[in-house]
């Protein structure tokens, strides 16, 4: 049986607006094994959102439980949840968060900065890797503005792989890309996690959805239906049956 | 992360924005060269009138009749007749303090010689003057013993007089002149003094037997002080003590009575302007450290601007594993950058600044290492107090709002 890395029990999150309290999320349960591919969907306000935050630690629940890896993250203090980030998670944003003027390898070895094991080497060499993981060996020394869209994200990819995650959490990743260039991204989800990878993306567009292997889908604040994906996209498979017309020449 | 790593994203986020980094130091560059070189001028021009005071006479212990009230109403140091040669004849007998002393009777006259006059100042005093005064003559001699006790009509000119008289570099030794109409011979010519700490020509002058002065200019049978010499700088407060013990008694001062004179020392004198010059110094100082105050809130503005700028980097920097402490850092390290860079810059220009104003001022204008310490000093607590604040602030950035902020 696979590891569990997500294990969620009546999660809750309140949000006190003035004297309005917003009930963001209302009883949760949730379980994630390891290898998964979980699409989350909602429409906005249904707490998606808020859900991916306390997913990436970036947020604490109001009440219930949070299993990250085995770890309580209820228990942990501000510090030590910045290093469960570091150790534990990636993240993949909808508008690519990459530090402008800084070179796309300076970008992906970011996070490993904050990990204070990891030597000058080690960190470039990781970088490396990273990079040639999702196809960039070449481009490992342009800025973020000499590169397309798709290219910035998966820097941001290769960023959020360096430090070996459990989990890659992605906000929209394909939010703010063509419908070609989105395709290809989830392309490089699919290739990660057929490799081993636990990927949980939020997304609202249908098609999107399918490329996971399990869609989660949010109404104020609870789950409304979880299931399997049955006849799952194959990004790959799309991709050929696609116009060839755009490739990179924009983005280039 | 580490503290290199830290100088290579401040060093980074600084050139993102040269113009930037530059106009904030440059407040900073200004500040700490107006310190310097402000502390600079004050210094050296503290020197410089401390060195004028200490030639203005050996151990210097000036005793002057003390100003007379009656009823309330100052009738004026010069009016008192508080001093008499019998003063001057007690030190020289008692004081073991004192090594030479000189009564001086003032006067002021027209002098005379051919179709030139000028007006200047007479001194009455005895032949121990030159040494107490540190007075050297150039051409010619002092006057002897018996000229002193027969009042006789000798006179020894300061180079002020003498150019006014006789042209510039002429030596008029032997010569006659009239002093308020009483013929004089000139035996003697001062050496150039030079200006007093005070701004006064010490050349404008002659000297005269106090008897001549006294008896034949003056008219008058007190004296108007008693210049003395101490044994040594150490002893001239003892020096004060055992004049003022003297005069006393010699006065018949009953103990209820204050001296009706006033004793002073010249490391008194140099005491009391260095007092002086230390305020200006400060004075000076402060003012320049206002800019430099004025730079650091110019730094913390600009990076308060920087913070805000950034917000989303702060946002995936704490995402990825950023704590709070690593983004204080980060920001602090920043604004130092800024501060001890324009600091350094600064003491450059400080150097310069203290140059170019020593020269301006016609006196050498003294950096101390003191200063400079001083200086660099603020400017690391600059980089620290103001930067303190907004990197704070980005310390404080919540990672979801800072990561949604547009």
């Amino acid at each position: 049986m696979n590891k569990t890395i997500i294990e969620i029990k009546d999660l809750r999150k309140d949000y006190h607006i003035g004297e309005v309290t917003v009930h963001a999320l209302r009883g949760v349960d949730l379980r994630i094994e390891e290898g998964e591919f979980v699409a989350i969907m909602g429409v906005s306000g249904s707490g998606k959102s808020t859900m991916l935050n306390i997913l990436g630690c970036l947020d604490k629940p109001t009440g219930g439980e949070y299993m990250l890896d085995s770890v309580n993250i209820n228990t942990l203090d501000k510090d030590a949840t910045a290093r469960l980030r570091n150790k534990k998670l990636g993240f993949v944003f909808q508008s690519y968060n990459l530090l402008p003027r800084t070179t796309a390898l300076e970008n992906v070895e970011l996070p490993l900065f904050y990990n204070g094991k990891i030597k000058a080497r080690e960190r470039k060499e990781k970088a490396v890797n990273a990079l040639e993981a999702v196809g960039l060996g070449d481009r490992m020394h342009h800025m973020p503005n000499q590169l397309s869209g798709g290219q910035q994200q998966r820097v941001a990819i290769a960023r959020s792989l360096v430090n070996d995650p459990v989990l890659i959490l992605a906000d929209e990743p394909t939010g703010n890309l063509d419908t070609r260039t989105s395709f290809e991204i989830m392309e490089l989800f699919q290739d990660l996690n057929s490799k081993g990878r636990t990927i949980v993306y939020v997304t609202h567009e249908q098609d999107i959805s399918r490329f996971a292997t399990r869609n989660v889908i949010f109404r104020d604040g609870k789950i409304i239906r979880e299931s399997m994906v049955k006849e799952r996209l194959d990004a790959k498979e799309i991709l050929l049956t696609l116009p060839v017309e755009n490739i990179e020449e924009f983005d280039a | 992360m580490n503290l290199m790593n830290l100088f290579r994203i401040a060093v980074r986020a600084l050139f993102r924005n040269k113009m930037r980094a530059f106009l904030t130091m440059l407040g900073i560059i200004i500040g700490v060269a107006s310190v310097i070189g402000m502390l600079a001028i004050g210094e050296g021009s503290k020197r410089s009138i401390t060195d004028q005071m200490s030639s203005m006479g050996s151990n210097l212990v000036m005793i002057m009749p003390n100003m007379q009230r009656r009823g309330g109403v100052s009738l004026g140091a010069s009016s008192s007749m508080a001093l008499k040669y019998s003063d001057v004849t007690a030190i020289r007998n008692e004081a073991v303090n004192i090594l030479a002393v000189s009564p001086t009777v003032n006067a002021n006259g027209q002098v005379i010689y051919g179709n030139q006059n000028t007006q200047t100042s007479i001194y009455g005093v005895n032949g121990e003057y030159l040494d107490i005064r540190k007075l050297n003559i150039q051409s010619g001699r002092i006057f002897s013993e018996s000229e002193v006790r027969s009042m006789a009509k000798v006179c020894i000119l300061g180079q002020t007089v003498v150019e006014n008289l006789f042209g510039e570099g002429s030596d008029p030794v032997g010569i006659s002149i009239r002093i308020k109409n009483l013929p004089f011979e000139i035996i003697g010519v001062l050496e150039d003094k030079g200006e007093s700490g005070m701004g006064q020509d010490q050349d404008d002058m002659i000297l005269a037997p106090y008897t001549t002065v006294q008896r034949r200019i003056a008219a008058i049978d007190y004296i108007n002080g008693i210049y003395c010499s101490a044994v040594s700088e150490e002893r001239s407060a003892a020096a004060i003590e055992e004049v003022e013990e003297i005069l006393r008694r010699t006065h018949k001062l009953k103990e209820s009575e204050e001296n009706d004179f006033r004793v002073m020392s010249q490391s008194e004198l140099i005491e009391t302007v260095s007092t002086v010059t230390n305020i200006m110094k400060l004075l000076l100082g402060a003012i320049a450290g206002i800019s430099l105050l004025v730079g650091g809130i110019g730094i913390m503005n600009i990076m308060l601007v920087s913070v805000t700028e950034r917000t989303r980097e702060i946002g995936l920097r704490m995402s990825i594993g950023g704590r709070g402490k690593d983004i204080l850092r980060q920001f602090l390290v920043e604004s130092m950058m800024l501060s001890i860079s324009g600091g350094l810059l600064g003491v450059i220009f400080g150097y310069l600044l203290a140059g170019l104003g020593g020269k301006l001022m016609g006196s050498a204008a003294v950096v101390t290492t003191q200063s400079v310490i001083l200086a660099f000093a603020v400017c690391f607590a600059i980089g620290v107090f103001f930067g303190w604040y907004p990197a704070r602030k980005a310390a404080n950035l919540n990672p979801i709002d800072a990561l949604r902020y547009e």
